[in-house]
């Protein structure tokens, strides 16, 4: 019989309320190679992924290493057992030294005190070997998350890692860090590591990759060698239909000038730069861009949520201050923020708190809020924008997150806004629900509202936009045309124009 | 032109960070220039080692606190704890020749006992404070309020259960008088009258002990990083490892142990305990910590922060006194310097958009 593989996970199958996560999925990594995972987002990787780490615990299925069954019950007994991972949100405390964010949780120590030294010298000879030059003493905040992403990767390997978990290790790195990285996933390849790479980055999928396991909602789909594969191929299997149904027919046709804006630039770091642009009535304009190149900070800078240092808004021909978010909102804008559950939803609130909170204004006479007008409101666009609710009395925390995107989109939709900037409309959301809020994005252009849409997802921005802003380290990197993005070669465009002022 | 209006942000950003950091000390600088010159004699060292020793048990409390406070918590019940601690310490420590003792037939003790037991009692009710924030997830707001009560009853109901009745616990032993209250002393010339022969009070090194011990802790310790981690960001230390319960809980006990120390000096300081004693002091502690830099936030804090914040509070307290200011009109600007002192540490760490 043949050596059992290091990590094989079989039949997995987990299922959350209303949704099955993971549906018979399997996922068998050899010892010193680099099996890439991929899927579209909610496919069912991170869901596996936490199976393995003990995070959640599969309803079904087998997970085994070395032959032996591995069932971890959390993150810190896998550590221990040599499954490391490092997550694409970086889990790090931000006020404490580079050093003492890697040995938390086992500080090196000499009589029972933490050793200072001791610490140093084992991150240096990790840095060493990774070849990555950061200060150990310096607080991990003041770092560029690249060079935070580099030093969460030193810290798996730290734990001599027998299996290691990178998720879109490469999502905020420049070409040469990606090259470093991949230096550093070859020497752990050589040394008998198996690394679970999961990324949406084809080129870098096939460079580095031996095996490529795919997934398509919570299912395995296929699992072959590297060398096998085209991107074509690996999109078509991902995608498993044709991808032009994953998008409503586009029926918005931009028309006038609606807000132009001129060398916008924030006031405080980060902060976008130099960035001018028009938007029309009727125009979805998408703005694609690397994580950290300031897309949600523009955004913020037009909504008055962040502090305009130099720049001018015109809406309509008009110069608008917009120094707040009332100001804004009172001049016509809408903002849909990115973090759903930090800056959206009002989690233990009603859906009709929720939904008109951002309109008080318009229910209030005489200081009196009519709660006849709110409920009225509130039931009118659950039912246009078929929110599925047992009612508007329901706390908005046990929607599904594409429902309670649509409440979010229904409240600024309420205050009748000319210029919606939405940040990650569609974060989180399942395939089915993005659809319906691709649909109501549309029909919001074909009303003659101008729409600025931030996302990281290209094929969505390539599916719904009519034009798409790229920015690159802050600033304006170009403008891709309707006919550019009808081309074959749109990816790429984005691409260089996002690495341009890297 | 655009590049000099940059430059100029630049430097009034800098200038602005400057400010910040250091306002509270130039505004205390500033405060003791102007005492100074009102009455010079407020730099003579019998006032300065006056200020130390007032400082001295109220420090130790807040080196207790400013933990809690790292872990992004607080705590409401530490005046009550003392008031329990210090009448379990006076009970014990009552001269054998004294009649109305509250235990008439205890042998005088060694005065390890009722240092002992006053840190039991300070580590109870603190173990209930740690249980309700790691197992109970209560917020250490909440938990306190509660355990200042219940210490309050708990104290009352000793004090009141003497023969005599409810009346203040006093009458101490002479050597635990002199092991609080006494000094080093250090005698000679050195020309100017108001610095010779100076007393060191023992109190003024049981703060600086305790000050050093706490350094270590926070700071060679996996106790005290694991301290910083948890306050700083719970779920990074949990995925890294790190039992947040086991540390939270380690905090308290920490903590417990410096309130219970405190408690016994500061019984054998005031000489008579009684059903108020320890009142409010959860508030200068806390106060201590605040305007040391230990952010309300959690994660941030210094034991060196908490020691110069204690000092200063004591500064202000006793100047203001020094200078004969109305006693109410103290309250007034004490309460002005902690509103100002947390809204300048508040701007330190406000992320500018």
């Amino acid at each position: 019989m043949a050596e059992p593989a290091l990590l094989e996970m079989h039949d997995m199958v987990k299922r959350f309320p209303g949704v099955v996560a993971l549906d018979h999925a399997q996922l068998v990594l050899q010892k010193g190679s680099v099996h890439a995972l991929m899927g579209e987002n909610g496919a069912g990787k991170s869901t596996l992924m936490k199976c393995l780490f003990g995070i959640y615990v599969e309803d079904e299925g087998t997970i085994t290493i070395d032959g032996a069954p591995a069932r971890y019950s959390s993150p810190k007994q896998a550590l221990d057992n040599g499954v490391a991972m490092v997550h694409q949100e970086l889990n790090q405390v931000l006020r404490r030294s580079v050093m003492e964010n890697i040995w938390l949780g086992r500080f090196p120590k000499k009589f029972g005190l933490v050793s200072t030294g001791k610490m140093l010298e084992e991150t240096r000879k990790v840095f060493d070997e990774l070849n990555i030059d950061v200060n150990p003493r310096v607080q991990i905040g003041k770092l560029s998350v690249s060079q935070r992403q580099m030093v969460e990767i030193a810290k798996a390997v730290s734990y001599n890692a027998r299996i290691l978990v990178l998720d879109e290790p490469t999502s905020s790195l420049t070409g040469e860090e990606v090259e470093h990285l991949f230096t550093i996933i070859n020497k752990l390849r050589e040394r008998g590591v198996g690394i679970i790479y999961i990324s949406h980055k084809m080129e870098e999928i096939l460079r580095i990759s031996d095996e490529v396991t795919i997934m398509r909602d919570g299912q395995w789909v296929a699992t072959r060698p590297a060398s096998e594969l085209t991107t074509d191929e690996i999109i078509r299997l991902m995608v498993g239909r044709d991808l032009s149904n994953r998008f409503p027919p586009k029926t918005n046709v931009p028309a006038e000038t609606l807000m132009e804006v001129k060398h916008l630039t924030g006031r405080y770091p980060p902060a976008c730069k130099d960035v001018s642009f028009e938007l029309r009535c009727g125009e979805i304009l998408g703005v694609a861009g690397l994580v950290g190149s300031r897309r949600t900070e523009l955004l913020e800078t037009l909504f008055g949520v962040a502090h305009r240092g130099e720049g001018e808004i015109d809406l309509s021909g008009k110069p608008v201050a917009n120094r707040n978010s009332r100001e804004s909102i009172n001049n016509g804008f809408a903002m849909l923020t990115e973090e759903r559950r930090a800056t959206g939803i009002f989690p233990l609130q009603t859906i009709t708190f929720n939904m008109t909170i951002a309109n008080m204004k318009a229910y209030s006479h005489f200081g009196f809020l009519s709660g006849k007008e709110m409920e009225r409101d509130t039931r009118r666009m659950v039912g246009s924008m078929r929110v599925k609710t047992p009612g508007t009395k329901t706390y908005i925390k046990s929607l599904s997150g594409g429902n309670q995107q649509k409440v979010i989109l229904g409240r600024w939709l309420l205050t009748e806004p000319d210029v919606l900037l939405l940040d990650e409309p569609t974060r989180g959301i399942d395939v089915g629900a993005k659809y319906e809020i691709y649909q109501m994005i549309i029909d919001l252009a074909d009303q003659g509202k101008g729409i600025v849409m931030v996302s990281s997802e290209m094929s969505e921005l390539i599916g719904i936009c009519d034009r798409i802003l790229v920015m690159s380290n802050g600033r304006m990197a170009g403008v891709l045309t309707h006919e550019e993005i009808e081309s074959e070669q749109v990816q790429e465009t984005i691409m260089r124009l996002a690495a341009k002022y890297i | 032109m655009e590049a000099s209006t940059a430059s100029k942000r630049f430097t009034s950003d800098k200038v602005r960070e400057f400010f910040l950091t250091y306002a509270l000390y130039i505004i205390l600088g500033v405060m003791i220039v102007v005492v100074v010159c009102i009455n010079p004699k407020f730099l003579y060292i019998t006032n300065i080692m006056k200020i130390l020793q007032q400082a001295s048990t109220r420090g130790i409390l807040a080196l207790g606190v400013a933990g809690m406070i790292v872990l992004a918590g607080t705590d409401l019940s530490v005046g009550r704890i003392v008031g329990a601690s210090a009448a379990v310490t006076a009970s014990l420590v009552q001269s054998t020749s004294y009649a109305s003792r509250m235990w008439p037939d205890l042998p005088q003790l060694p005065l390890i006992v009722p240092l002992l037991a006053s840190i039991a009692v300070a580590m109870f009710f603190c173990c209930i404070n740690g249980f309700g924030v790691a197992f109970l997830k209560l917020h250490a707001f909440i938990v306190s309020l509660g355990t200042q009560l219940i210490a309050y009853g708990v104290t009352c109901i000793y004090i009141s259960s003497q023969a005599g009745g409810a009346q203040a616990i006093s009458t101490f032993d002479q050597n635990f008088i002199n092991l609080v209250n006494g000094g080093v002393q250090i005698t000679g010339d050195v020309g100017i009258p108001a610095f010779n022969n100076i007393t060191i009070p023992y109190l003024i090194f049981y703060f600086a002990i305790a000050a050093v011990a706490m350094w270590f802790v926070w700071n060679k310790t996996a106790l005290g990083k694991n301290m910083f981690a948890i306050g700083g960001n719970t779920e990074a230390a949990a995925v890294s490892g790190v039992s947040v319960k086991k540390n939270i809980m380690g905090v308290y006990i920490v903590a417990g142990v410096l309130y219970g120390v405190a408690s016994f000096l500061e019984a054998g300081r005031i000489q008579s305990v009684n059903t108020q004693t320890g009142l409010n002091y959860d508030l200068d502690a806390i106060s201590g910590c605040v305007i040391g830099g230990v952010s309300f936030s959690g994660g941030v804090g210094t034991i060196p922060g908490v020691v110069i914040g204690v000092i200063l509070l004591q500064v202000i307290n006793y100047s203001l006194s020094f200078l004969g200011v109305n006693p109410y009109l103290q309250y007034i600007i004490k309460g002005l310097i902690i509103i100002l002192a947390v809204s300048i540490d508040v701007r330190k760490y406000l992320a500018k958009k």
